[in-house]
C-alpha cells in the first residue's frame, strides 16, 4: 500500500519527447487512470513507474522511497498486468501464479497456500492444471491478475488489460476489476485509450497528450470542467461541439463548447432556463436505438447559406425519449442551456471562465 | 564488471571460431623458412611474421597447380546446378504452397525429408548409376547428382518463403482478368524474387562445399572441383605444400563467408520454418 | 475476357505440371537409389562390373563380426553425441554473448560464422595442418604457456585423434546452432520476458526457467540438424585421419567409402551405410513430432 510521487519526469528517445515533464501525485489506495491516444506517453510513464524504462530526468517515489535510479522492478513492490497478459506458455496456471513467489524464494508450502488463496479470489481454482493456450481471453486475464496479486504488491500497474477482450466481455470485466480493487485497496495505475473505460474505472483520470499532462481530475471534473479543447473533445462520445461565434458580448476568437446531449430542439429544452439558440441545418439523422444522432451545421443569421465546411459539423444527441421529428435537409431551431455552455480561446484552446 | 566478462567471452568465442582462419592467412604468406620450424621450438613464435611475408605460395598455387582449373570446373558445375535447381525447385515450391492445398504441406515435408538422406548412403547406388551412364570421372556426374541435394531443400525454402507472401495479390490479379497461368508467368515471379535469390545462394554454397560426391566420382586431377582438389591433390609426392594449400583454402573461404554473412537470416528462416511458428 | 475455364485456369493441372520435375527428380534420383542402397546391402555387387547377385545377410554378418566396423559404429556415436553436447553448451553461451550489444559486434559475428561458411574439406585440411605432429600450432601455444610438458600426437594417437575430430565437428557446427538459438531468443515475445522481470526473476532464473524452456523446439531443430551433419559427415574424418591410425578412427561414412568405393565392394559399403539409418530415423521422427506440436499451438 503506497502512494506514488512523480516530479518533472521526462523520457526522451533521441529527439522524441515521449514523456515531457510530468508531475503527478497518486494517493495511496487510489485507482488512477492514464488516458490518452497512442503516442501520448501514457504507456512510457507506466513503464517508468514499473522500472522497465529508465527516466531521462525527474523523480519517482513509491511509498516515499526513490526508485528512478537503478532500482529494479522486483525491488519496487509493484506488480504489472500486460496487454497481452504475458502468461508463460510452457507453465500451467498454477506454475504461472507461483512463479513470482519462487523468484522471491518463498518456501514451497507457503507458495501452495498463497496460490490457492489467490486463485479462489478470482474463481480460477479449477483451471490450475491447464495451460494458457487452453484458456479463453477472460480466463487468461484473471490468471494474469492473480499472478500480479499473489505477491501482495504495493502498487498495481495495468497496461490496457481489457483491450484484447471482446466488446461484450469488457463491461463485466470492468465491473469485476473495479470491485476487486475496491476490496484490496491497492494503489492502481491503469493505462487506456478508451475513455469509456477511463470514466468507468478511475477515481481520477490523467488526460495525456504528446508526453504532457493536460488535466487531472475525477471523471466528473474532466467531463464537465475540461481545461482545454483537447480534453473537451477527447472525453465524451460523441465529442463536445466546438463553434466559433461572432458575438459582440464575448471576447474575440472565442469558441463555444457544448456537449451533444445538451444540444436539443428548442421546444424540448426546459422552459425557464436561460438558453442560447441556434439555427441548425440538419444534414443527416442516425437512428441508434437508444439515441438519435443529428448531424448538421449552424447557420449564422444574416450570412448567406454556404456549403458547410467539414469540420463545422455539429452533432446533437437526442435520447429516445425525445420523439420530436427531425427531417433531414431542413433547418430547425436548436438551443443549449446557458449553464451547459463552455468557452474556449480559439487560438490556445484554453478554457475561459466567463 | 559484467561488461568485462562479456567482452572476454566475446573475444573467446571469436578467437575460437576464427583462429584457424588467421592461421590460414599467416601460413599462406609465410616463407617456408619461417613456416617449417618445429613447434617444440618455443623461441620461435609461429603466430606472427618473423620474416617478411612472401607471395611465393600464391604464385605457386595460381601458376603451377591445377587450382585455376578447379575454380573453372567448380564455376561450371555451379552455374549448371543453379539453373537446374531454380528451374525445378521454384515451380515445385510454388505449386506446393499455392496450388496443392492441404496435402501440399505433407508432400512438401516429405520432399524436405529426402534432404536428410545422406550422401554417404546414396553414393553407393550412385556409383553404379554413374558407371551405367558412363559419367564416371566427369563433371556431368556432379551436375546430375548435386540437384538431388539442392532440390529438396530449395523446394522447402520456396514453400516457406511463399507462406510469407500474401496470396491476395495473386487473387487480385485473377479477379482483374489473368488466368492462373498468367498469374504464374507474369505476376508471381516479381513476388518470389527474394526467394529465388535465396535458392541461388544456397545452391551456390552447397556446390562449393560439397566433398563426398566429388570424391566418389572424380578421379583425374584436371576434372576436380576446388573443394576436392585442394585437400586431395595439392600434394607433390608425399609432401603437403601447406603454404599453397592454405592460400587456396583462404581464397575459397572468403567469398563464401561474405555471401553467408549476407544471407544468414534467410537460411535460418528456412531451417526453422517447420519447427517454430511465426 | 473469356468466360470459359481454359487449361490455363486448371489449377490441378498446373500444379501437377509444376511439381512433376521435382517429384520425378526426387523419386528417381533419391527415392530409387535409397531403396537400391538397401537392396545392394543384400547383394554381392562390386563396382567393377555390372554383376548383381544375392548374398542374403552375408554382408551384415561379415561387418557385425568385424571389429573395425564395430569400432566405427562406436566412433560414430561418440563423435556425434560428444560434438553435439559441446555444440549445445557453446551455442547457448555464445547466444547470450551475441544478444548483447558491444563494440565490434558485427565483425565478431562475421568471424563467428566463418567455420560454418567454409567448405568442410578446406576446414578439415586447415585443421590437419593445425594438428600436425611436428608443426602443430596448438602444441606450440600450450608449450609456450607452460601447459604442455610431453607432446601431443594429435592425429597419430587413436584417442587424441577422436577428440580432435569431435573438436573440429563442434567448431564447425556451433556457429549455425548459435544463430538458430539467437533467432529463437528474438522470437520470444518481449512482454513475457518483461513479465518475468517484474515478477522478480533475475538473469539466471529468467534464462533457465523461462527463456530456455520456451526455446526447446528451436534447440531441437539445431541439435537435429547438427546430428545429421555430424553423423553423416565424411570429409572431416577422411581428411584429418583417413580413418587411421590403423582404422581406429573410422566412422560409418568413411568405412562405407573405404569398403564400398575404394574397395569396390558395393554390397558391404551399402550395408555399413545402412547403419546410419537409425540415426536419421530418430531425427526424422523427432522433427515430425516437433512440427505437429508447433501446429497444435504450443503458445
Amino acid at each position: 500500500m503506497a502512494g506514488i510521487e512523480i516530479r518533472s519526469l521526462r523520457k526522451h528517445f533521441g529527439d522524441l519527447h515521449a514523456v515531457d515533464g510530468v508531475d503527478l501525485s497518486i494517493r495511496d489506495g487510489e485507482f488512477l487512470v492514464l488516458l490518452g491516444s497512442s503516442g501520448s506517453g501514457k504507456t512510457t510513464l507506466l513503464r517508468m513507474i514499473a522500472g522497465l524504462e529508465r527516466p531521462t530526468s525527474g523523480e519517482i517515489r513509491i511509498g516515499g522511497e526513490r526508485v528512478d535510479g537503478d532500482v529494479p522492478p522486483r525491488a519496487r513492490g509493484i506488480a504489472m498486468v500486460f496487454q497481452s497478459y504475458a502468461l508463460y506458455p510452457h507453465r500451467t496456471v498454477f506454475q504461472n501464479i507461483a512463479f513470482p513467489l519462487e523468484a522471491s524464494h518463498v518456501p514451497r508450502k507457503q507458495i501452495e497456500e498463497k496460490v490457492r488463496w489467490a486463485a479462489e479470489m478470482f474463481s480460477i481454482s479449477r483451471y490450475m492444471d491447464r495451460y494458457p493456450r487452453q484458456l479463453s481471453g477472460g480466463e487468461r486475464q484473471r490468471v494474469a491478475l492473480c499472478r500480479a496479486l499473489v505477491r501482495d504488491p504495493k502498487v498495481f500497474l495495468l497496461d490496457e488489460p481489457l483491450a484484447n477482450l471482446d466488446a461484450k466481455l469488457r463491461n463485466t470485466a470492468r465491473d469485476d476489476l473495479k470491485r476487486f480493487q475496491r476490496r484490496i485497496q491497492t494503489t492502481t495505475v491503469y493505462v487506456t485509450h478508451d475513455q469509456v473505460e477511463a470514466m468507468g474505472l478511475g477515481d481520477r483520470i490523467v488526460v495525456m497528450e504528446r508526453g504532457k499532462v493536460r488535466q487531472i481530475g475525477t471523471p466528473q471534473e474532466v467531463y464537465e470542467d475540461p481545461v482545454d479543447t483537447f480534453v473537451a473533445t477527447f472525453v465524451g462520445q460523441p465529442p463536445m461541439n466546438l463553434l466559433e461565434v461572432r458575438d459582440p458580448s464575448l471576447p474575440p476568437r472565442t469558441l463555444l463548447g457544448f456537449r451533444p446531449e445538451h444540444f436539443l430542439p428548442k421546444g424540448v429544452v426546459t422552459a425557464g432556463e436561460e438558453t442560447r439558440t441556434f439555427r441548425f441545418a440538419v444534414r443527416r439523422v442516425e437512428y441508434l436505438g437508444s439515441d438519435r444522432y443529428v448531424y448538421g451545421s449552424v447557420v449564422e443569421s444574416g450570412a448567406p447559406p454556404a456549403p458547410p465546411a467539414p469540420d463545422a459539423t455539429l452533432i446533437a444527441k437526442l435520447p429516445a425519449t425525445i420523439t420530436v421529428v427531425i427531417p433531414e435537409g431542413e433547418t430547425h431551431e436548436f438551443a443549449v442551456a446557458r449553464r451547459a455552455l463552455r468557452y474556449f480561446d480559439a487560438e490556445t484552446g484554453l478554457r475561459r471562465k466567463l | 564488471m559484467k561488461r568485462v566478462a562479456l567482452y572476454l567471452a566475446a573475444l573467446g568465442f571469436t578467437v575460437f571460431a576464427g583462429f584457424p582462419f588467421y592461421w590460414m592467412l599467416i601460413t599462406a604468406f609465410k616463407r617456408n623458412s619461417d613456416l617449417y620450424v618445429g613447434a617444440s621450438v618455443t623461441s620461435h613464435i609461429p603466430w606472427i611474421f618473423n620474416e617478411p611475408p612472401t607471395l611465393e605460395h600464391v604464385t605457386l598455387l595460381l601458376g603451377q597447380t591445377d587450382f585455376p582449373r578447379w575454380v573453372l570446373n567448380t564455376l561450371l558445375v555451379v552455374v549448371a546446378v543453379v539453373v537446374i535447381t531454380v528451374a525445378v525447385a521454384v515451380p515445385a515450391g510454388y505449386s506446393l504452397a499455392r496450388l496443392a492445398g492441404r496435402w501440399g504441406e505433407r508432400l512438401g515435408m516429405g520432399i524436405f525429408f529426402t534432404y536428410l538422406i545422406p550422401p554417404t548412403l546414396l553414393f553407393v547406388p550412385f556409383a553404379r548409376l554413374v558407371s551405367l551412364l558412363g559419367l564416371q570421372d566427369s563433371l556431368g556426374a556432379l551436375i546430375l547428382i548435386y540437384p538431388t541435394m539442392t532440390i529438396p531443400f530449395c523446394t522447402w525454402l520456396v514453400m516457406g518463403f511463399l507462406r510469407s507472401v500474401p496470396w491476395e495479390i495473386e487473387e487480385q490479379a485473377m479477379i482483374d482478368g489473368y488466368s492462373r497461368l498468367g498469374v504464374i508467368l507474369r505476376v508471381a515471379p516479381r513476388l518470389i524474387v527474394p526467394g529465388i535469390l535465396t535458392v541461388v545462394v544456397f545452391t551456390f554454397t552447397l556446390v562449393l562445399q560439397e566433398f563426398v560426391y566429388a570424391l566418389t566420382f572424380i578421379s583425374s586431377v584436371g576434372k576436380m572441383t576446388v573443394s576436392l582438389g585442394v585437400p586431395i591433390a595439392l600434394v607433390r609426392g608425399d609432401v603437403y605444400h601447406w603454404g599453397a594449400l592454405m592460400a587456396a583454402a583462404l581464397f575459397t573461404s572468403i567469398p563464401l563467408a561474405i555471401v553467408y554473412n549476407a544471407f544468414m537470416d534467410r537460411f535460418i528462416h528456412g531451417f526453422t520454418m517447420g519447427a517454430v511458428k511465426g | 475476357m473469356t468466360g470459359r475455364r481454359t487449361l490455363a485456369d486448371r489449377e490441378d493441372v498446373l500444379g501437377a505440371a509444376m511439381l512433376a520435375p521435382a517429384l520425378a527428380y526426387v523419386t528417381l534420383l533419391v527415392g530409387v537409389p535409397f531403396v537400391f542402397a538397401i537392396v545392394l546391402s543384400f547383394s554381392d555387387a562390386t563396382a567393377g562390373s555390372l554383376h548383381f547377385g544375392w548374398a542374403g545377410l552375408r554382408n551384415y554378418a561379415a561387418i557385425l563380426g568385424d571389429p573395425i566396423f564395430l569400432r566405427a559404429l562406436r566412433n560414430s556415436a561418440v563423435v556425434t553425441v560428444g560434438s553435439q553436447v559441446l555444440v549445445v553448451v557453446l551455442a547457448t553461451a555464445a547466444a547470450q554473448v551475441f544478444r548483447a550489444t558491444f563494440r565490434g559486434k558485427r565483425f565478431a559475428r562475421f568471424v563467428l560464422l566463418l567455420p560454418w561458411a567454409v567448405p568442410v574439406s578446406l576446414a578439415a585440411i586447415a585443421w590437419t595442418w593445425i594438428f600436425d605432429s611436428t608443426f602443430s600450432v596448438i602444441n606450440w601455444t600450450l608449450k609456450a604457456a607452460g601447459l604442455l610438458h610431453g607432446w601431443l600426437y594429435w592425429l597419430g594417437d587413436p584417442a587424441l585423434a577422436l577428440f580432435a575430430i569431435i573438436i573440429v565437428q563442434a567448431w564447425r557446427i556451433f556457429p549455425f546452432a548459435t544463430v538458430i538459438v539467437l533467432a529463437g531468443l528474438a522470437s520470444i515475445p518481449q512482454e513475457i520476458v518483461e513479465a518475468a522481470i517484474v515478477d522478480g526473476a533475475g538473469f539466471w532464473r529468467r534464462l533457465f526457467r523461462i527463456e530456455l524452456p520456451l526455446l526447446l523446439p528451436i534447440f531441437a531443430v539445431a541439435v537435429l540438424f547438427g546430428v545429421v551433419y555430424t553423423a553423416t559427415d565424411l570429409g572431416v574424418v577422411y581428411i584429418l585421419t583417413g580413418g587411421g591410425p590403423a582404422n581406429t578412427t573410422h566412422v560409418l561414412p568413411t568405412l562405407a567409402f573405404q569398403r564400398g568405393i575404394l574397395g569396390a565392394d558395393l554390397g558391404q559399403g551399402a550395408a555399413i551405410a545402412v547403419f546410419l539409418l537409425p540415426f536419421l530415423l530418430v531425427v526424422a521422427v523427432a522433427m515430425l513430432r516437433l512440427a505437429r506440436r508447433a501446429e497444435v499451438g504450443a503458445r
